[in-house]
C-alpha cells in the first residue's frame, strides 16, 4: 500500500483552466529529471494503456518535444510540446498540441498552454500544474477524450478483477 | 496532452450530455432555462437565429435528457433536468482518473530511479 500523498484536481470553467496539484516522494531533481527527459517522459506520460514513444526531444526555449501515445490497438495519436519558458529544477511552461507524424499542428484542436512549477519541500517535491485552454469548447472537448480514456481503463481495472478473481 | 478519441458517428448511439453543451447556442439554452421553464418563443428573443433553429436545438437537448417538455394549456414550457447535468461532474472524475494513473506510474518511476542512485 501506498502512502496517500497530495493530489488536488479541479477544473475552472470561468478561466477555462484545469488546475493539478500532485506531491511526489523524491527531490526535485529527480522530478524534474522525470518531466523533461525523454527516456523518462517515454515510461509514465501516457496513462496505462497507452504507452509513450518519443520521436524527437529538444528540452531548451524553443525547443520541441515530439511524441507519440499509442494504444493497445496501435492506435498513434501523435503530439508536440513546444518549450516556451524553462527555469530548470523550478518550472517550464509550453504549448501542448495534437499533429502528424511529420510534427503538423492539428488545427482542428486548439493548443493548450501547460505551466509547471516544481517545489521542494523537506520530505516531497510539488508539482503543480495550470492548463489553460482558450475556449471552453477546447477544455469540453479536452474532457469528453479523457472521458473515453476513463472508460478504456474502466475495462482494464476490468480485466485485472477478471483474472484476481479466476486466481482465487 | 491526453489520447484523442475516435469520434463515433454512429447514429444508434444514443445522444448524450456531452453533444448537448457541445454547441454555444446550446449552451446558452441550458443557461436560460436553467433559471426558469421558458417557451421556444421566448427563448428565440434571446438569439440572433430563427425560431426553427432555437426548436432544433431544444429537439436535440430533449434527446440528449437535458430539457423536458410540459405543456402548460397552449403552451410548452422547457425546463432543464439538473439531475442529467450531474453527469458532467462524474465525466470531470474520469479525467481525473487518468491524471491519478499517470502520477502513479511516476511514482513507480522515482522509486526506481532512486534506487539506482544509491
Amino acid at each position: 500500500m501506498k502512502t496517500a500523498l497530495l493530489f488536488d484536481f479541479s477544473v475552472n470553467r470561468e478561466n477555462n483552466t484545469i488546475h493539478v496539484t500532485r506531491a511526489f516522494d523524491a527531490d526535485a531533481e529527480l522530478v524534474w529529471k522525470a518531466w523533461t527527459t525523454a527516456e523518462l517522459l517515454d515510461q509514465w506520460w501516457a496513462p496505462q494503456p497507452y504507452r509513450n514513444q518519443t520521436k524527437s526531444m529538444d528540452f531548451r526555449e524553443g525547443g520541441v518535444w515530439h511524441y507519440s501515445m499509442i494504444s493497445p490497438e496501435n492506435e498513434t495519436h501523435w503530439c508536440r510540446f513546444d518549450y516556451e519558458k524553462i527555469v530548470p529544477h523550478e518550472s517550464y511552461s509550453g504549448f501542448d498540441a495534437f499533429c502528424d507524424e511529420a510534427g503538423n499542428i492539428n488545427t482542428g484542436f486548439s493548443r493548450m498552454h501547460w505551466e509547471n512549477v516544481f517545489s521542494q519541500s523537506a520530505e516531497h517535491t510539488t508539482v503543480t500544474i495550470t492548463i489553460t485552454m482558450d475556449t471552453l469548447e477546447t477544455l469540453e472537448k479536452i474532457i469528453a477524450m479523457g472521458f473515453k480514456e476513463g472508460f478504456t481503463m474502466g475495462l482494464n481495472q476490468l480485466d485485472e478483477l477478471l483474472s484476481n478473481l479466476k486466481k482465487q | 496532452m491526453q489520447p484523442n478519441g475516435v469520434v463515433n458517428n454512429s447514429r444508434e448511439m444514443r445522444r448524450d450530455i456531452f453533444q448537448a453543451i457541445a454547441d454555444p447556442t446550446r449552451r446558452a439554452i441550458i443557461t436560460l432555462i436553467a433559471v426558469q421553464a421558458m417557451t421556444p418563443n421566448a427563448l428565440a428573443e434571446h438569439f440572433d437565429i430563427t425560431r426553427q433553429a432555437v426548436s432544433k436545438h431544444l429537439r436535440i437537448l430533449q434527446e440528449c435528457d437535458v430539457v423536458r417538455a410540459k405543456q402548460q394549456g397552449r403552451e410548452i414550457y422547457y425546463q432543464l433536468e439538473i439531475e442529467k447535468m450531474k453527469e458532467i461532474d462524474k465525466w470531470l472524475e474520469q479525467f481525473r482518473k487518468i491524471w491519478e494513473t499517470r502520477f502513479s506510474q511516476l511514482d513507480d518511476l522515482l522509486s526506481t530511479l532512486k534506487k539506482q542512485k544509491k
